[in-house]
């Protein structure tokens, strides 16, 4: 496509040719309105002068004769700028008047008649057109009275060229207007275009050009620019995972894969090989559910399981999970207790839950005091046995919160430790995939909230903070700004 | 004589498997070749009628003209996928009761195979024991004690309207989680009930927790209606989950 071509398809350009037409149409139409409307105001002035001086003239005929009526006409024809007379006797003879021709037969009709006409006095041989009026005098004299129509048609002249040129220049402003705005928007369009290609061609760090006007173009600019960067954060962690999928499911597998191995070229009893095919599917049960919740993470933080939310409270949760979870602690060694105030949330009930089922299984399998940091009597050392799981709503967040007393995350570690796969130094040789502080955290990003850890002197509180129910509806639009600061 | 072979073949190719009902009759619609075959003589081995269709239509004509008491449907099928076809099925008024099996394992996948009429759902991968344990809970041939208001096993009563649970002359007081608990074994008493059956059907929580909870729960349970008593009811299945049942069959 052409430059020129490009330029007349934009809207802009399009649009400035439609209000051209309609400022045109509007001009033209003011223009013709005016015309008509002078043309008839002088024309009724004509008439209604040359009624009067008809009624004049007659009556000087009716009182004075044919003498007074000659001499009246002399006199009046000699006046500047003076109208047409003329007196015809009855054998059509001119014997008064400042006519000297007419067109024929204007005298023969009476009324109005629109004729051309040629003065006595005049000097060149052009003809004028006047509106005259005949009527007869007693005893079959005639008297025409008339106006000369230059003035009509000067003005009507003045009006038609004043047409042409404001045409004209509406014409050329409005075009040059169009075609300089839509450069303008087709230079910036081109801009975005170029942008967008070049991360379509790869290379997701490109931003599209903001202006400084906060015009529209700006505004979209600006919201494309947030998509892209929450696309750019996506896909780095969608990078990330595959890499952490490549490096943390490959340890598993070759393990899996050795023993399978092992089993087939050193088992001799059907014992030994029904124990190596049970740690087989143990293991790869395992892998599996790393699978699901490396999934779940990235659902979550995809933002997909937005759909599925409802109303509900999350002390409810919290007093399921603790319900569900209590003969466990027990069993650990630990007691662990639940404290609930009316905490209203619009979410995933499902992701929430799993969320807090995370946290406690991470207190209970990490959370035991430290011996050594516990000389303390044995009521300290129940109490530091406990894992406290609270709901509650504070301001317009909720607080869900899971904490206890075992030796915490050193807070240079915290930022750390919801990363995936991360388990930290004291954990290593515990169970578990590494992933359930991050699936917390993506829960809460998922609804626009984040997860905290802090200290819980000695220990950890991990707290789900989620911005609470506000009515019915209010709270759906995403934030932008919600990309998690780990896949930063 | 024809029984007793595949009895044999039972106990040693699932040795902590068996049917609860030799009758029953399954429909696997499923396209993937090995997994199918795989199933089909999974459920023969374990002693059930195990028929196979490869695609949505073939599946839907066969479910419709023979007599299944289970459907077990892959989700994602050539021809005509597995949602609609248990929603025509359903529209038609067939009832039988439809187990989905899918690779889209998240929640809202599960809400959705549910609301299109099916009866459970099982994401991929999956293990036969699981899938074994809830088709036999789904089958339509053991609808009937959920109307019951006192379930029995052995010398074990539980009265669902007064929550009264007694072994024997002697009266247990349960929690009410652990009486749900026991409620749903019974309910199922003499089905295997696996892990995630119970924590979704007890709990309503569908995901797998990283730890053992639910053995722990189970244990609990376990030593106020056993502990004491001779003949243990609540019974361990290796590699399945558990199962209530009187000791001798």
């Amino acid at each position: 496509m052409t430059a020129f071509g490009k330029l007349i398809r934009t809207t802009a350009f399009r649009l400035t040719l439609v209000y051209l037409f309609l400022f045109a149409l509007f001009a033209a139409s003011l223009l013709g309105y005016f015309a008509w409307n002078t043309r008839r105001l002088i024309t009724e002035q004509i008439t209604s002068t040359v009624n009067a001086e008809t009624g004049e003239l007659s009556d000087i005929f009716g009182r004075r004769g044919l003498r007074g009526l000659v001499f009246n006409i002399e006199n009046r024809a000699l006046r500047p700028g003076a109208n047409l007379y003329l007196v015809t006797t009855p054998a059509g003879q001119a014997i008064a008047g400042n006519v000297g021709s007419l067109a024929p037969g204007v005298m023969g009709s009476l009324g109005w008649s629109e004729t051309a006409y040629r003065r006595l006095d005049d000097q060149d041989n052009a003809d004028h057109r006047a509106l005259v009026r005949v009527t007869e005098l007693t005893s079959g004299f005639r008297l025409l009275i008339g106006r000369d129509l230059d003035e009509r048609r000067r003005l009507f002249g003045i009006v038609a060229k004043a047409a042409q040129w404001s045409l004209l220049i509406v014409i050329v402003l409005g075009l040059g207007g169009g075609i300089f705005v839509a450069r303008r928007v087709l230079r910036r369009i081109d801009a975005m275009t170029g942008t967008t290609q070049r991360i379509m061609a790869g290379d997701l760090s490109g931003r599209l050009p903001v202006g400084r006007s906060g015009d529209e173009l700006d505004r979209l600019a600006e919201n494309l620019n947030a998509m892209l960067e929450r696309i750019e954060a996506l896909m780095i962690g969608l990078k990330e995972v595959s890499d952490n999928i490549a490096h943390d499911l490959k340890t598993p597998l070759t393990r899996l894969r050795n023993r399978a191995e092992e089993a087939l070229a050193k088992s001799s009893n059907e014992a030994e090989y029904r124990s190596a095919l049970e740690r087989t599917i143990e293991e790869s049960d395992g892998l599996i559910r790393t699978f699901n919740a490396l999934l779940m993470i990235a659902r979550a933080e995809s933002g997909q399981a937005r759909d599925n939310m409802d109303n509900f409270d999350a002390a409810d949760v919290a007093n399921g999970i603790h319900e569900l979870y209590e003969p466990l602690a027990e069993d650990n060694g630990m007691t662990l207790q639940v404290k609930t105030a009316p905490a209203p949330l619009h979410g995933n009930r499902e992701l929430i839950s799993q969320a807090l089922a995370n946290l406690v299984e991470n207190a209970i399998k990490y959370g035991k005091p430290v011996a050594a940091a516990q000389p303390l009597g044995a009521d300290a050392v129940v109490s530091a046995k406990e894992i406290l799981i609270e709901a509650r709503r504070d301001g317009d967040q909720v607080l869900l919160s899971v904490t206890d007393h075992g030796p915490g995350i050193p807070e240079a570690d915290r930022g750390h430790a919801v990363e995936r796969f991360v388990r930290l130094e004291a954990s290593r040789t515990l169970p578990g995939s590494g992933l359930g502080l991050s699936l917390a955290s993506a829960v809460a990003t998922l609804h626009n909230g984040d997860l905290r850890l802090g200290d819980a002197n000695p220990g950890l509180r991990a707290t789900l903070a989620i911005p609470a129910r506000v009515a019915a509806g209010t709270r759906v639009a995403a934030q932008t700004q919600d990309v998690p600061q780990k896949v930063a | 004589m024809h029984d007793d072979a595949a009895r044999a073949m039972v106990t040693e190719g699932w040795p902590h498997l068996s049917a609860t009902d030799p009758h029953m009759r399954l429909l696997i619609i499923e396209d993937d070749r090995e997994s199918a075959d795989y199933l089909v003589k999974a459920f023969r081995e374990v002693g059930y009628v195990a028929d196979l269709a490869s695609d949505g239509e073939e599946g839907l004509t066969l479910a419709e003209s023979g007599d299944y008491d289970v459907l077990v449907i892959d989700r994602m099928l050539p021809k005509r996928d597995g949602l609609s076809l248990i929603g025509t099925l359903r529209e038609k008024g067939d009832r039988t009761p439809a187990l989905i099996l899918s690779a889209l394992g998240q929640v809202d996948d599960r809400i959705k195979g549910l609301r299109a009429g099916g009866d459970d759902y099982l994401p991929k991968p999956y293990s036969f024991a699981e899938l074994l344990a809830r088709v036999e809970v789904l089958s339509r041939r053991h609808g009937g004690p959920a109307e019951e208001t006192t379930y029995r096993v052995g010398d074990l009563e539980l009265d669902r309207l007064s929550h009264r649970v007694a072994r024997g002359k002697d009266e247990l007081t349960l929690q009410p989680r652990e009486f749900r608990l026991l409620e749903y074994l019974m309910k199922h008493a003499g089905q295997v009930v696996t892990r995630t059956m119970l924590l979704e059907n007890v709990w309503d929580y569908h995901f797998d927790p990283q730890t053992n909870v639910i053995d722990v729960h189970i244990s609990r349970l376990r030593s106020k209606i056993d502990k004491g008593f001779e003949r243990p009811l609540l019974h361990t299945i290796r590699g399945a989950g558990y199962m209530i049942r009187d000791g001798i069959r």
